[in-house]
């Protein structure tokens, strides 16, 4: 049964929840986010990935209404957001310090939001216990939030956040605090939580495992910048420089001198003496141009002996070898001293292993293996 | 626009009846005794116009200010203010240093109630405590009593109304005010600091000297200042246990005012008396910034 | 690692009898039937009972405590909004001058204060009494009140007060809902520091009360310049003991609450 792919994005009709046109933010000489324009679509979960410093959690404090851009323009469903403050917005935020009050109790915490919109106490009663339940914390109503761990407490900020119901939830690294096995649970109740919600999220990350997770599209950025916005899948295997490349998961750059050789097809001369690489891209190089081919480890095939149908191959040596349980990454020199890491799965057993230190092997991938990029 | 309302009403507040009193104490020192109510003239007529504000300004000189300068007592008390001041600042700082290095090394559980303890007198009514004193350091209070009836002197010590009263007096109620300060900065020291003095070769008292005393300096500082500023101007320690040979500028300033109702020189004394403080002031909140600034 | 040592023991030893001591023997002198200080008479509460008979005093009392009371509690709020202003409100013009002027009166010799404002309650014509006082009390207190609430505040975590405007507050309403009670127990010593302050200032008042209002401190100092007085004995050994049953309840209740916040914590991590 084929699904319908939600890619809104792609969709000429459709009308986004969040349009940033143009914004430029500055804090005196420091310019923070600089002439950013995007648009993001309702029920998306949208992730702002990026180091420290790249402005993305400035995005979002600009969305929730805690700073206002310097230049351009915010519109949420339609309507300028300049000079709206935070709490006349159809906006929640989840703190990454979770900013839950001592001195209320769970429930009060969660009823905290409904009470400023003068709900009703009966259907306020409903709301909180929806919540409750949605985040499974109903024993812990009476409690304050000193009372309950580390991982109560995110649900807590969770369900005080959608309480409101907001068209739009801003998540500031939410799972920053809690440990490996519990985040990977929470990452998707989240995800369902979203779904069942049917509410917008932003979700602001600098772990790429999350945000590659969660999100149905991601947004790389970089000083201010957004780099590269595609689905998880189009940002790993499609990166559009090697700064985006790079920054998601394990990637080799191979830098060398581009010439057509067809179509789609081009030569990358890479080192003197040894065979172009050649690769397949819709990127339209000028002949000659300094080009990257950007490979991930997965996709490299290692073999004692030298294959036979391969698009491109290599010979080097490995000079490193990384366990790391079901895989293993080589690290193979090959001429020119570049290391490149090639990653396999450990199908057989250690002892039995094909390769080992300063082994030869080739190094193989096909000719749609690598991206090649021009910066 | 909320933000100035919250900015103004306290600003308003202390810059009519903390800033303006001072240009008022000022212009008083700058005029004349009168046999009038105020006791002072000229008085300030703004319906008299222009030229009733140029008479005023003429009016006002520096005849008090001379004064202070040509009669021995001002002088000679600003200076006996001044040692009295810095020698209980010294001495204070000499008890209450032990007593702050005593809380800081205290076990743990005993440090809720040492610190209730010290603050316990800081609670209690300065005008008492100062009175305490009376009743002991008399010629037949509690001191002299013990001391005879231990026989270790045979003539009653005279101590009140003179200026030992008054250091001890001094002492007594700041000795909070140096603990504290002290005790802060002392808590916030790293033990392990004491420790790697010592394995580098320090025995305690020198790690003591090299490290402890330098890092809690500016609780030391702090303190001092808590004490100095306020003892220079003290009215009610050497009104109660000094004698009429206690010169301080304080009781001079009092006196001056309530005995002698001349209102002109009195003012002259309290602006000399800030010009001399406004520099340690100055210094002290230097000192607070700074230890704000290191603290955010 | 410390070291509690015998010097360490010996000079906390001292230097609490030197503090305590005075107390307690005017405690001890409180219950001389004699009037004099010197000879031992026997134990009476005597004194106790011309002090309430005291008109004078009962009156004074009076005075002192509504000027208590109305000064600290503007001094509260006057030195609460200071102190946000020091904390939150940036860079502003004036700033300087502001928070000196914050600062100074912590230092500034009693005289000087009550002079100044003396000079001022005459020049601009009005008359001193109780209301006179009031005002000099609170201008001193509040800069008090704003040194404890600024510094509570400066640890205070932002972001609270961000959720509460995320969750639809009004600046004003986050304060209210979530600033103020967190920051209460400050804000609460600001008052009891202000109380105790006004309660116990002799120069201040001597400049700034009028023939109608006599404060306590006024009438004991009156009464103390002569020398030793029983019933002033008396009134001190009872303030003294207000005062240590109000700081020990204080402490003891601070105890207890710390206490069961960690085990709140520590049970909590466990569930």
């Amino acid at each position: 049964m084929e699904q319908t792919e939600f890619a809104p994005w792609n969709d000429p009709t459709a009308t986004p929840l969040i349009q940033f046109k143009g914004v430029t933010k500055r804090f005196g000489d420091f310019t923070a986010i600089d002439n950013l324009s995007q648009d993001i679509f309702e029920c998306e979960f949208f992730a702002l990935l990026g180091p420290s410093g790249c402005g993305k959690t400035t995005m979002m404090r600009m969305l929730a209404g805690f700073d206002q851009p310097t230049e351009g323009q915010i519109l949420i469903a339609g309507q300028d957001m300049a000079g709206i403050p935070p709490n006349e917005r159809a906006v929640n935020m989840m703190f990454q310090s979770y900013a839950l009050f001592p001195h209320l109790s769970i429930f009060d915490n969660i009823a905290f939001g409904l009470k400023r919109m003068k709900m009703p106490s009966a259907q306020l009663n409903e709301r909180v216990q929806e919540m409750l339940r949605l985040t499974r914390l109903e024993r812990f109503a009476k409690r304050k939030p000193h009372q309950i761990s580390g991982g109560q407490r995110q649900r807590v900020a969770l369900a005080r956040s959608l309480a409101r119901a907001p068209k739009l939830l801003l998540l500031d690294e939410p799972l920053g605090a809690l440990d490996k096995k519990l985040r990977e649970e929470t990452q998707f109740e989240l995800m369902d939580i979203q779904e069942k919600t049917g509410t917008t999220f932003v979700i602001v990350t600098h772990d790429q495992e999350e945000a590659m997770t969660v999100s149905s599209r991601v947004a790389v950025m970089d000083e201010g910048r957004i780099m590269q916005v595609a689905t998880p899948a189009n940002i790993y295997e499609e990166p559009d420089s090697v700064y985006v490349a790079d920054f998601i998961g394990n990637v080799n750059i191979i830098q060398g001198k581009a010439s057509k050789t067809g179509d789609d097809g081009y030569d990358i001369h890479w080192a003197d003496g040894y065979a172009p690489i050649q690769a397949k891209t819709s990127r339209q190089l000028d002949e000659g141009q300094t080009a990257f081919v950007a490979l991930r480890p997965e996709k490299i095939t290692v073999s004692r002996d030298k294959p036979t149908d391969a698009g491109n191959m290599i010979k080097g040596e490995i000079v490193d070898i990384a366990y790391l349980g079901n895989m293993s990454t080589y690290h193979v020199k090959i001429p020119g001293g570049l290391v490149i890491k090639a990653q396999s799965a450990n199908t057989r057993r250690l002892s039995r292993r094909a390769f080992t230190w300063e082994d030869e092997v080739w190094l193989s991938w096909t000719l749609t293996a690598g991206s090649v990029l021009s910066e | 626009m909320r933000r100035l309302f919250l900015i103004a009403v306290p600003y308003l507040w202390l810059l009519a009846l903390f800033l303006i009193p001072f240009v008022i104490v000022l212009k008083i020192a700058l005029s004349d005794t009168a046999l009038a109510i105020p006791p002072y003239m000229p008085t300030l007529d703004f319906a008299g116009g222009w030229q009733a504000i140029k008479d005023f300004f003429s009016a006002l000189d520096m005849e008090n200010f001379v004064f202070l300068t040509e009669d021995d007592l001002y002088w000679k008390s600003y200076l006996s203010s001044l040692q009295i001041a810095a020698v209980s600042t010294v001495l204070t700082l000499l008890v209450g240093y032990p007593l702050a290095y005593g809380m800081a090394m205290a076990p743990d559980e005993w440090r809720p109630t040492l610190m209730m303890l010290m603050i316990l007198p800081f609670w209690t009514s300065f005008l008492i405590r100062v009175y305490s004193w009376m009743g002991i350091l008399s010629n037949e209070g509690f001191l002299n009593q013990f001391l005879l009836w231990t026989g270790l002197i045979s003539e009653p010590l005279i101590i009140l109304n003179t200026n030992s009263a008054v250091y001890i007096g001094i002492v007594y109620t700041y000795l909070p005010f140096m603990v504290l300060p002290i005790y802060s900065a002392l808590e916030k020291l790293d033990g392990s600091l004491l420790e790697a003095a010592e394995d580098l070769g320090c025995s305690r008292l020198t790690a003591f000297w090299l490290v402890t005393i330098p890092l809690s300096k500016s609780g030391i500082i702090a303190g001092s200042f808590l004490v100095f500023i306020p003892a220079l101007g003290e009215f009610v320690i050497p009104s109660l246990l000094g004698g009429s040979g206690t010169l301080m500028i304080g009781k001079v300033l009092w006196e001056e005012f309530f005995s002698n109702r001349d209102w002109p020189v009195a003012s002259a004394v309290a602006v000399v008396l800030l010009l001399i403080l406004i520099i340690p002031i100055i210094l002290f909140q230097r000192n607070e910034q700074k230890e704000r600034e290191k603290n955010q | 690692m410390r070291r509690f040592t015998w010097f360490n023991a010996t000079a906390l030893t001292f230097g609490f009898v030197f503090l305590y001591l005075p107390m307690i023997i005017l405690v001890i002198y409180s219950f001389n039937a004699s009037k004099l200080v010197t000879v031992w008479a026997g134990f009476s509460t005597k004194w106790y009972a011309e002090l309430f008979q005291n008109d004078a005093f009962l009156d004074a009392a009076w005075v002192t405590l509504q000027v208590g009371v109305a000064s600290s509690t503007l001094a509260t709020i006057l030195g609460t909004m200071a102190a946000y202003v020091l904390v939150r409100a940036g860079r502003f013009h004036g700033r300087t001058l502001f928070s000196g002027m914050i600062y100074a009166p912590l230092v500034m010799p009693e005289v000087i204060t009550g002079l100044s404002l003396l000079l001022l309650f005459i020049g601009i014509g009005l008359d001193r009494g109780i209301f006179t006082i009031i005002l000099a009390h609170t201008t001193f207190s509040m800069c008090y009140v704003s040194v404890v609430v600024s510094s509570r505040l400066v640890s205070f975590d932002q972001s609270l007060e961000e959720a509460a405007l995320d969750l639809g507050c009004s600046p004003f309403e986050s304060f209210r809902l979530v600033t103020l009670p967190i920051i209460a127990p400050a804000v609460i010593s600001g008052w009891l520091l202000a109380f105790t302050l006004s309660l116990d200032d002799l120069v201040i008042a001597s400049f700034t009360s009028g023939p109608s209002a006599t404060t306590l401190p006024i009438k004991i100092f009156s009464a103390v310049r002569l020398g030793v007085s029983p019933e002033i004995n008396a009134l001190s050994t009872l303030m003294i003991g207000i005062v240590a049953i109000g700081v020990i309840s204080a402490s003891i209740v601070s105890k207890r609450a710390a206490v069961k916040q960690r085990q709140d914590e520590q049970a909590a991590d466990r569930s």
